[in-house]
């Protein structure tokens, strides 16, 4: 079992792992065996190589696939399904097209029956903090890549999840775009509590937005490290100047480039040097 | 805010057709092409204003439209549902994807012999013959439609939990919308053609029938005037539905 554990656990994992059956009829073991526990309000960064299973332990997180061995529990409970109180952000524009900004953001809460003069003073809050006051009547097709994955996030935030889950969801931005809406995901973590859980490639970005950042290995996925950056929660993409910050990267990579090596079929034993 | 009427091209589109109607009611009235073979655009214009004011052809022009508006109203309505099934049944699909693929290889008027022995001459026929036409485009937009909807909505709908009744109502089908637009547009244009072309061989009275009587007849004026409207007739529809196609193109581009 990895730290932190303790009261506050707000999820765990215990021994899970995922095995697909390819159409050959052969197993293809793609993570696990993984035993981890988030804090609740813990902002928690997955780093690993390509094809990993990142994107699957957040699927089985977001209770959108079910482990093949172990259990999840989120606030102590198993997950079956999608468990309430969960939002996740995907890599991928999951902008709705034919709404508007405001509408793609009241979305969810006119599925859960919220009433009106609620669903526009959530709205207007989340849309007003993800910057997108000028913009809410505007079509996804009508915005750059960062804010339709704004709006995304407002989708989710409005919401009030109290586990968020994000797959990449800066991988599709320029490195500016990037740093900036990752201060922006650092106000939303700080303004809402959320336990956040990000999945990236980005190595400065894991390293810049979490308190904790887990290092999976090549497939299949374990966790091989877990670094504390130990952040002041408040804190911005100044910290990139931190030398601390430098040092976490670094060891984040001396990690990854192994990992990754292994990936690419290339791992031979000087590989780690 | 100032508008502007038309673009550029669409300036300089009108002005092609301009010149080329002035050119051709110039060759039509100089005598290089013969009154007998064609009137020159002037007068298929004023020919078309007599129709229109004495109401002469008006039970021609309605029954073709109630045709027209019936075969594109079925190929969308039977053409999406068949559409929709084949997607949810893959097997089906690729079962009968290939047929769907050579459809249009096939002349479907040669069936105009089976149609008048199952329904008699009559807008029933037509109305098979228009759909038999048109359904396939409304089959194949539905599929393509259906195939493009990001799997990343689909996984939302997952989050928000919908069944699949409502994920199909809130996010599938509007997703799907563009496409499913442009089956409309193309089932009307092909409905369109099918009826006109039907009346020719299959009717009393529509004005595919009208065109084919003025003919038999030596009766130019009307022939022209006839088929002057089934051109603005058609342009007409055609211009409406493909405005809100590029809406809805243009609102769903990522």
């Amino acid at each position: 079992m990895t730290e932190p554990a303790g009261n506050d656990v707000h999820v765990r994992l215990t021994g899970v792992t995922r095995a697909f059956e390819l159409s050959s009829g052969a197993k293809l073991h793609a993570l696990g065996p993984i035993d981890l526990d988030i804090r609740r309000g813990e902002f928690f960064g997955v780093v690993g190589p390509s094809g990993c299973g990142k994107s699957t332990l957040l699927d089985i997180l977001a209770g959108l696939s079910s482990p093949t061995q172990g259990t999840v529990l989120f606030e102590g409970k198993p997950i079956n399904g999608v468990p309430d109180g969960v939002g996740v952000v995907f890599q991928e524009d999951a902008s709705f097209s034919w709404l508007s900004v405001h509408d793609n953001v009241a979305f969810g809460l006119r599925r859960n029956g919220v009433d009106a003069a609620e669903v526009s003073r959530r709205v207007d809050y989340a849309i007003g903090f993800m910057g997108l006051r000028d913009f809410a009547n505007a079509y996804p097709a009508q915005l750059s890549g960062g804010m339709r994955q704004r709006v995304c996030i407002a989708r989710t935030l409005v919401l009030q999840p109290r586990l968020i889950l994000l797959d990449e969801p800066f991988g599709a931005l320029d490195q500016q775009t990037r740093l900036l809406m990752g201060e922006e995901l650092l106000r939303l973590w700080r303004e809402t509590g959320a336990t956040v859980m990000l999945i990236t490639h980005a190595l400065d970005e894991a390293a810049m937005l979490s308190d904790r950042v887990g290092v999976m290995s090549a497939r299949p996925g374990k966790f091989i490290d877990f670094i504390n950056t130990e952040w002041p929660r408040e804190r911005d993409s100044r910290i990139v100047s931190d030398p601390r910050f430098g040092a976490i990267t670094s060891r984040l990579w001396d990690k990854l480039r192994v990992e990754s090596l292994k990936s690419m079929g290339t791992a031979s034993p000087g590989a780690s040097a | 805010m100032n508008r502007r009427i038309l673009s550029r091209e669409g300036w300089i589109r009108l002005a092609v057709i301009v010149a080329s109607t002035a050119a051709f009611e110039a060759l039509c009235r100089a005598g290089f092409i013969p009154r007998t073979a064609v009137l020159p655009p002037s007068e298929m214009a004023t020919s078309l204003w007599h129709i229109l004011r004495t109401g002469e052809y008006n039970k021609d022009i309605l029954s073709t439209l109630q045709n027209v508006v019936a075969s594109a109203a079925l190929s969308v309505t039977f053409g999406f549902a068949f559409g929709v099934v084949l997607h949810a049944l893959p097997r089906l699909r690729a079962t009968v994807e290939p047929l769907l693929a050579s459809y249009y290889a096939i002349p479907t008027f040669m069936f105009y012999p089976v149609f008048i022995v199952v329904f008699g001459v009559s807008s029933r026929a037509i109305i098979a013959i228009a759909v038999l036409l048109s359904i396939v485009a409304m089959i194949a937009s539905t599929l393509t439609g259906l195939d493009r909807i990001p799997r990343v909505l689909r996984k939302t709908a997952l989050i928000y939990r919908m069944s699949t009744p409502k994920r199909a109502v809130l996010i599938d089908f509007p997703a799907a919308a563009p496409h499913l637009f442009t089956g409309i547009k193309l089932a009307f244009a092909y409905a369109f053609i099918g009826v006109i072309a039907s009346e020719f061989i299959l009717s009393g009275q529509g004005i595919g029938y009208a065109i084919a009587y003025a003919y038999n007849n030596f009766d130019n004026r009307n022939m022209y005037g006839l088929m002057l409207l089934v051109i603005l007739l058609a342009t007409a529809a055609n211009t409406a539905l493909d405005t809100i196609d590029r809406r809805l193109q243009n609102r769903s581009r990522r």
